[in-house]
């Protein structure tokens, strides 16, 4: 059938101020009536009982406007978002943005779960932390580590995690100062690099070769006595799985280095490859993508660590243990790297996970990954013939995992529109803006896009037809394309150079006031 | 306020390079190529990047020199065009660019468009510097120069953007100088010329792109802070720093007077040489643990070998190959498309050693693994 490319879509644009710009000096949302006398001089003074410290000096700068006009305000920007499970969003290459079952939402609201608090007696959560426990031996499972941690709030946390503990295993050996670098690469994921360096490492990073892969070359040139770990990203976010993975281990083993794995790509490989076989000490997951919770809006998150036998004296703490009777939480881990974040994890994120991965069930994971890499293979080629339009390191020989990195270059050579032109016009077909690539743009004009295993061929065949639609457009009339989106809510920045000019840009209304002298 | 466009068209820029000569410099080559049959190409490449800007002809101001130096190709492209100065025509210099290139920045131009090659640049460089916003539209047989958009239709874009406002970010260019008569026997003899002040459309001038870049700016104070942070642990050892934008940041960061074009010595973080040339440097590094630090030089990728010669094979084997430090920015490297960085010393013996893989500098404690070739 033909693919439904939207006609005539109209998305709410608002034009809404800022709440501030709404405030009207006296409005209120509630007025609170006076105390009759007797009940003031009963209850005497009230705010006495406040401590010092949480007191105020100056009432706060809040915007003065009544219930209805606060409702209608934000009514209006929901109506100009795209949230999760409302488009088409094969648009958010690297983040996996598959179907949240709202049967997981039931779960969350049930009182059960929503009136605990992680500081309650241990006896009285078993459940919750049964659940942990359960969703670590799945995950151990699924990797083939010894050990999990659901501390870290998300992918990059799990990462610097991993980095912590790379830290305090060189610290134990006495060896942190000579063992000072860590060696990533271009095509893993900027936190393979800016944990480490966060973490007072020197990062080393490794050029692709001519096939689009990490040169092994490279990394052998790379490894020294100074090299405390590797951490890579395997499928790359290029969509690129590196064959000789298992090589790079080896060699950074032998020169004693750890081995990290950034499992943000999961998708591709759930119940096909392991962390374990591949050699590595470490791995994580991102438990919101991979194991179908909603994000991409900034959380909540959840990055599930794992690691050896031989590192888990390092794990955070408190540890959810089960001692055969009970569930326990264990802080005594005298070697523990500490906390990395309060209470156990995003327990909201791990209770969703868990029940969309017992829905699933270990066949289901492995039909996630199968799907998941034919969808991605089947939408390339249909991108084929696409004028203007190519893809990283096409015909090396390596069929594209769950992602494809494509390129707009010769669009942009050809008629001046680019990615960042094709991307405003997308939204003007109710297509949320998509995921161009990481920093730095090694791939001029990038486009990357992840048709995860949740999307149907009609949704593929759509998102392509639009892909084709826009090219289209942009070779018979480039101006047009260029002055978009036209129907949609977002904007065109006015003044491209503000965001750079720290003079300028404002993330709050206060800086804001400042900045413009106002 | 109205944006001003100047606009400077060297006719016979491109002349000798389809009929195989390899550049169009001096009288001599011209009377040559047009005897060979070669016809100008810049004319029609100019009217091809003015063309791009659109319906902006109406509300732009292009000011320009006469005839073939501008006036036509602005017409035929549909602009009405304030010309000053004047030429003899048919007959256009070298000295003619550089005067067209003065009035121009007299009178005030946003932004000064250029259609010639190396020698072009060359002459626009002389007489403006960076004083204001220039970029090229390429038209000759030798593009070495960084100051070029990739074509007349690129630059059309770019410069469309910086009449409507909407470019925040300028950059330092290359203008290379390739000796054209080593040239035509085979040999790439280049110097650094200088630098032009090019719009940077929040990335490199000569690919265009979309998109955010971080800024140059703080890469190059992060490359800088770790420079300085080497010194400070090594005081009595010499530092050779050659020519560049991302060396003079170390030189600027040190708050020392180095020069963009030569080669400075550092010790205990101070300057004792600016603009040294090969045998000063052999004999201040007698005995002397050094260390040479270079950045890539123009888009061809090259470390040693184009605008840097001062740093012979001599030099380079008196401090050793294990000595040399190379600095440049991530988008320097990307901008290379995969290609390795190549050096040309002149004594292919240095030149093997210095292959294979080497740690760039791009940041504070953080560096990139890449190929050298020859």
């Amino acid at each position: 059938m033909t693919a439904r490319v939207r006609k005539d879509y109209q998305q709410a644009r608002w034009n809404e101020p800022i709440i501030y710009e709404l405030s009207l000096p006296g409005s209120r949302g509630v007025l609170v009536p006076e105390p009759e006398h007797d009940v003031q001089e009963a209850a005497g003074d009230v705010l006495a009982r406040l401590p010092e410290g949480l007191r105020r000096k100056e009432l706060p700068n809040l915007p003065e406007l009544s219930q209805k006009h606060v409702l209608a305000h934000y009514l209006h920007l929901s109506q100009e978002t795209l949230g999760s499970n409302i488009t088409n969003d094969i648009s958010e290459g690297t983040c996996t943005m598959k179907y949240n079952p709202r049967v997981n939402e039931m779960l969350v609201a049930d009182p059960h779960f929503g009136e605990l608090h992680p500081d309650q007696d241990e006896d009285t959560v078993q459940g919750m932390l049964e659940i942990y426990h359960r969703f670590a031996g799945i995950i151990r499972e699924i990797s083939g580590m010894d050990e999990v941690t659901f501390q870290p709030g998300g992918g990059n946390h799990a990462v610097y995690t991993a980095a912590s503990v790379v830290r305090a295993y060189w610290m134990l050996k006495g060896q942190l100062e000579q063992r000072n670098e860590i060696i990533t690469t271009i095509f893993s994921h900027p936190c393979d690099a800016a944990a480490p360096a966060t973490a007072g490492f020197k990062v080393i990073t490794l050029y692709p070769d001519k096939q689009g892969v990490p040169d092994i070359e490279a990394l052998k040139a790379a490894v020294s006595e100074h090299t405390a770990a590797i951490f890579m990203t395997n499928p790359e976010d290029i969509g690129i799985y590196n064959p000789r993975v298992d090589e790079f281990v080896k060699i950074v083993h032998g020169v004693g280095g750890l081995c990290f794995y950034d499992q943000a790509n999961a998708n591709a490989f759930l119940g096909v490859a392991r962390a374990r076989e591949a050699g590595f000490d470490m791995c994580h997951f991102n438990v919101h993508k991979t194991f179908g919770t909603p994000h991409g809006g900034e959380g909540p998150a959840n990055g599930a660590f794992c690691c050896t036998q031989e590192l888990s004296q390092f794990l955070p703490v408190p540890r959810v243990e089960y001692d055969g009777k009970k569930y326990r939480l264990n802080a005594d881990y005298p070697n523990s790297i500490g906390k990395v974040r309060d209470f156990m994890g995003t327990a909201g994120v791990i209770l969703r996970a868990y029940a969309w991965t017992m829905m699933m069930g270990a066949d289901g994971l492995r039909e996630t990954a199968d799907i998941s890499v034919i969808n991605n293979n089947y939408m390339l080629a249909k991108m084929e013939g696409i004028r203007g339009l190519d893809y990283a390191f096409r015909g090396n020989g390596i069929r594209r995992q769950e992602q494809v990195r494509y390129t707009w270059e010769q669009l942009k050579q050809d008629t001046g529109v680019g990615t960042d032109d094709v991307n405003n016009r997308i939204a003007d077909y109710g297509i949320e803006h998509y995921w161009t690539s990481h920093h730095p743009w090694v791939i001029p004009e990038p486009m990357t896009l992840e048709p995860c295993e949740t999307y149907s061929v009609d949704d593929i065949d759509e998102y392509v037809a639009v892909i084709r639609q826009i090219s289209d457009e942009a070779y018979r009339d480039p101006s047009f394309v260029k002055a978009a989106p036209h129907v949609s809510a977002s904007h065109r920045r006015s003044d491209d150079a503000a965001l750079d000019d720290p003079h300028k840009w404002a993330v709050t209304w206060r800086a804001h006031l400042k900045k413009t002298g106002r | 306020m109205t944006a001003k466009l100047g606009l400077i068209v060297n006719p016979f820029a491109g002349m000798g390079g389809r009929v195989g000569l390899k550049g169009s410099d001096g009288k001599e080559t011209i009377r040559r190529a047009i005897a060979l049959g070669a016809r100008p190409e810049a004319p029609g490449r100019a009217v091809e990047a003015l063309r791009a800007l659109g319906d902006l002809a109406s509300g732009v101001d292009l000011v320009t020199y006469p005839y073939e130096m501008g006036e036509e190709e602005a017409r035929q492209a549909g602009f009405s065009p304030t010309v000053l100065g004047s030429i003899a025509r048919g007959e256009t210099t070298p000295e003619d660019t550089e005067r067209a290139a003065r009035d121009l920045r007299e009178a005030q131009v946003d932004l000064l468009l250029f259609v010639g090659g190396d020698g072009t640049a060359r002459n626009v460089c002389s007489a403006i510097g960076r004083e204001l916003p220039a970029l090229g539209v390429p038209a000759g047989v030798k593009i070495h120069s960084a100051v070029y958009a990739t074509t007349p239709r690129s630059a059309g874009d770019l410069a469309r953007l910086v009449l409507e406002g909407r470019v925040g970010r300028y950059q330092d260019a290359e203008v290379m100088d390739i000796d054209e008569d080593a040239f035509r026997q085979g040999r790439v003899s280049a110097r650094l010329y200088g630098y032009l002040k090019v719009p940077a459309d929040q990335a490199h001038v000569q690919n265009m792109k979309s998109g955010r870049a971080q800024g140059d700016e703080a890469a190059l104070v992060a490359i800088a802070e770790h420079v300085i942070e080497d010194m400070e642990g090594q005081m009595e050892r010499l530092y050779i720093l050659g020519p560049g934008t991302t060396t003079k940041a170390i030189k600027d960061r040190l708050g020392i007077a180095g020069t963009l074009l030569g080669v400075d010595l550092v010790q205990g973080k101070r300057l004792v040489g600016a603009d040294v040339g090969e045998r000063d440097i052999l004999a201040r590094t007698q005995g002397v643990p050094a260390t040479v630090v270079v950045t890539i030089i123009g888009g061809q990728g090259y470390i040693f070998g184009r605008g840097n010669q001062q740093l012979s094979p001599g030099v380079l084997a008196q401090v050793g190959i294990g000595n040399v430090l190379v600095v440049a920015t991530r988008q320097k490297v990307i901008d290379l498309r995969g290609a390795p960085l190549l050096v040309d010393t002149g004594d292919p013996a240095t030149d093997q050693s210095l292959r294979g893989y080497r740690r760039i500098v791009t940041g504070y404690h953080d560096t990139l693994v890449y190929r050298v070739d020859g």
